[in-house]
């Protein structure tokens, strides 16, 4: 239990704070952020422990958002099972990208430019797909209730991310604490020395990248049930993209915590440029941008490891 | 007649027009420490990335335990026996001495406690221990050297290839990883070593197979190969054992 001790005291902690926060706003602050931190727990599996950097993880959200949606308006299907069937057709899609990758080698920059290839590929195709609503988009009706997966008291759709990104976190310290764990992270170090040593390098990337699809395209479902529309741009778009690596890198590459803490600061500055600077177009992406290139040489791990500096004495890691 | 526990039968490599490594077989005997000596440039190291699996012949075979594993992929070939360790060393540089060892400790044992465990054993036996908590990146060349050998150790191999691992080691350190290598070989690991530091081959070998511009020139023990005139030629130029044999007689 140990290694999970803090993870459940501040899951705990999170999962108390709508009994005490009055405004809306906080609230739907701290929701986005949970939604962002569970993309980025995704991309950080894959990027942060695997160090296979993706430039397109939109791929992964928006097939989450869109399986959600489809299936429902189009089928009839239970939310919940669309939901589902979302996080399940995005491991499926990670997998079928990392055998096309990986199976040729692809690496570094040009496994990145890839994978924000069929991101845009995926983005297009939404556009003009009629089953997927093409340029107007996809509306799923109305329809409060636990059943369908759509929360009407503010608190419970808190609760469901906060639950998501809890196991996400969960999966993550367990896997840093094993077998497949320490074979990834060697695959990220060097991939010869790696393979010396008996690691099935295809294999450990591969599922590495289905289960990075999969925790990515859960964020993605969140996202179709909270604001119940979706269009090409904001399910498939360089947007989220952005996000999931930002908030893995800025809060601490290849660690549990990084992408909860870099999603916080994140929002917390988006908003903040927003009060400041308004609806200035690009305002947020020059903000994050001027984030990444202060955090990649100043504090190359990120708030997490601001913190374990400020600590000299490191907690050991289970 | 102790058996064969890997074989390298007529390996070809080529690089273009280069011409690596030229149908060139070794026979490792079970439970020897054999040499693989030439100078610069033989095809040594490509010869091991061969049995290793990371090059592949144009031609030629690579057998282990009478079965032809020259199709296995490099891991394939770990989870059978064959750890390497590379001339040019790979570490982990982000994980501590420990991590990276058991890394390959994790090949037999699935349990990160064990895998953990069995890394402290294996430090011990190469004089990591106290090291076991570094960062692999602030080691010294012959911790980082030391530290290839416990990776490789560390997957409990039947056959270990080591490619230069006393390279760049001063004279207390070679004579402090001799040792070491021979219980490797006493603990029932066949060991073949490439290697240019000729007192500790020499010291250590049971047999010797001498490696020139792609080909196997001489083998036999240490002595014969050394008085071989192939050999010296091989290493000091054309026409070099005459000129000693002339010197010695003169
Ligand atoms: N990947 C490669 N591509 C092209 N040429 C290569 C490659 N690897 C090795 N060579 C060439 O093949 C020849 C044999 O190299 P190899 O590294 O096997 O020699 P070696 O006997 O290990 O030498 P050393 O004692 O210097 O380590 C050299 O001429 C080298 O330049
Ligand atoms: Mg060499």
């Amino acid at each position: 239990m140990r290694p999970y001790r803090l993870l459940l005291i501040v899951l705990a902690m999170l999962a108390a704070l709508p009994l005490v926060i009055e405004s809306n706003v906080a609230l739907n602050f701290l929701k986005v952020s949970l939604m962002l931190a569970l993309a980025g727990t995704g991309w950080n599996l894959l990027g942060g422990y695997g160090g296979q950097f993706s430039f397109g993880h939109a791929v992964f959200f928006g097939t989450g958002a869109y399986t959600a949606a489809v299936l429902q308006v189009r089928f009839g299907i239970n939310a919940w099972v669309a939901f589902g069937a979302g996080i399940a057709l995005g491991a499926l899609v990670g997998a079928a990208i990392g055998w096309l990758t990986f199976r040729a080698g692809l690496r570094g920059s040009y496994f990145a430019l890839v994978t924000l290839a069929f991101a845009e590929v995926a983005r297009i195709i939404a556009s003009v797909w009629p089953l997927t609503g093409a340029g107007a988009g996809i509306l799923i009706p109305l329809k409060l209730g636990v059943a369908n997966l759509q929360f009407g008291s503010r608190a419970e759709g808190y609760w469901f991310v906060l639950a998501l990104l809890g196991l996400a976190m969960a999966l993550a310290r367990a896997i840093e604490g094993r077998r497949f764990g320490a074979q990834l992270v060697a695959v990220r170090e060097n991939e010869d020395a790696a393979k010396a040593l008996g690691v099935d390098v295809l294999r450990v990337k591969l599922m590495a990248i289905a289960l990075s699809g999969g925790i990515t395209a859960s964020a993605g479902g969140f996202y179709a049930q909270t604001f119940l529309y979706l269009d090409a741009g904001l399910a498939y778009g360089p947007w989220i993209s952005v996000e999931a690596l930002l908030t893995a890198i800025v809060g601490g590459i290849g660690t549990v915590w990084g992408p909860l803490l870099g999603a916080l600061v994140l929002q917390a500055l988006s908003e903040l440029g927003k009060h400041l600077g308004g609806d200035a177009p690009g305002l947020g992406l020059v903000l994050f941008g001027a984030v990444l290139i202060i955090v990649v040489r100043f504090a190359p791990e990120g708030i997490v490891g601001l913190i374990r500096r400020a600590r000299p004495r490191r907690v050991a890691r289970g | 007649m102790a058996e064969l526990i890997a074989e390298a039968m007529g390996v070809t490599v080529r690089f273009g027009g280069l011409v690596a490594v030229n149908d060139a077989s070794v026979p490792v005997t079970e439970g020897r420490i054999v040499g693989l000596i030439g100078p610069n440039g033989a095809g040594k190291t490509t010869l091991f990335a061969t049995i290793a699996g990371f090059q592949k012949p144009n031609a030629g075979r690579i057998r282990f335990r009478g079965k032809d594993i020259t199709a296995l992929a490099p891991h394939r070939r770990a989870a059978l026996g064959i750890a390497r360790t590379f001339q040019i060393v790979q570490p982990f540089a982000g994980l501590s001495v420990r991590e990276n060892i058991a890394v390959g400790a994790h090949l037999r044992h699935a349990g990160r406690a064990e895998a953990l465990a069995a890394a402290d054993a294996v430090a011990d036996r190469v004089g990591l221990s106290a090291l076991l908590n570094l960062p692999a990146a602030s080691l010294t060349v012959a911790g980082r050297k030391r530290l290839e050998l416990a990776r490789a150790l560390a997957t409990e191999p039947q056959l270990l290839l080591l490619d230069e691992v006393l390279a760049g080691l001063n004279p207390s350190e070679v004579r402090d990883v001799i040792p070491v290598i021979r219980a490797i070989r006493d603990g029932g690991v066949t060991v073949l070593m490439i290697e240019h530091v000729m007192q500790a081959v020499m010291a250590l070998a049971d047999e010797i197979h001498v490696l020139s511009e792609g080909r196997i020139i001489a083998r036999g023990s240490p002595d014969a190969v050394a008085r071989d005139p192939a050999v010296v030629e091989a290493y000091l130029g054309h026409g070099a054992a005459a000129r000693l044999q002339g010197n010695a007689h003169a």
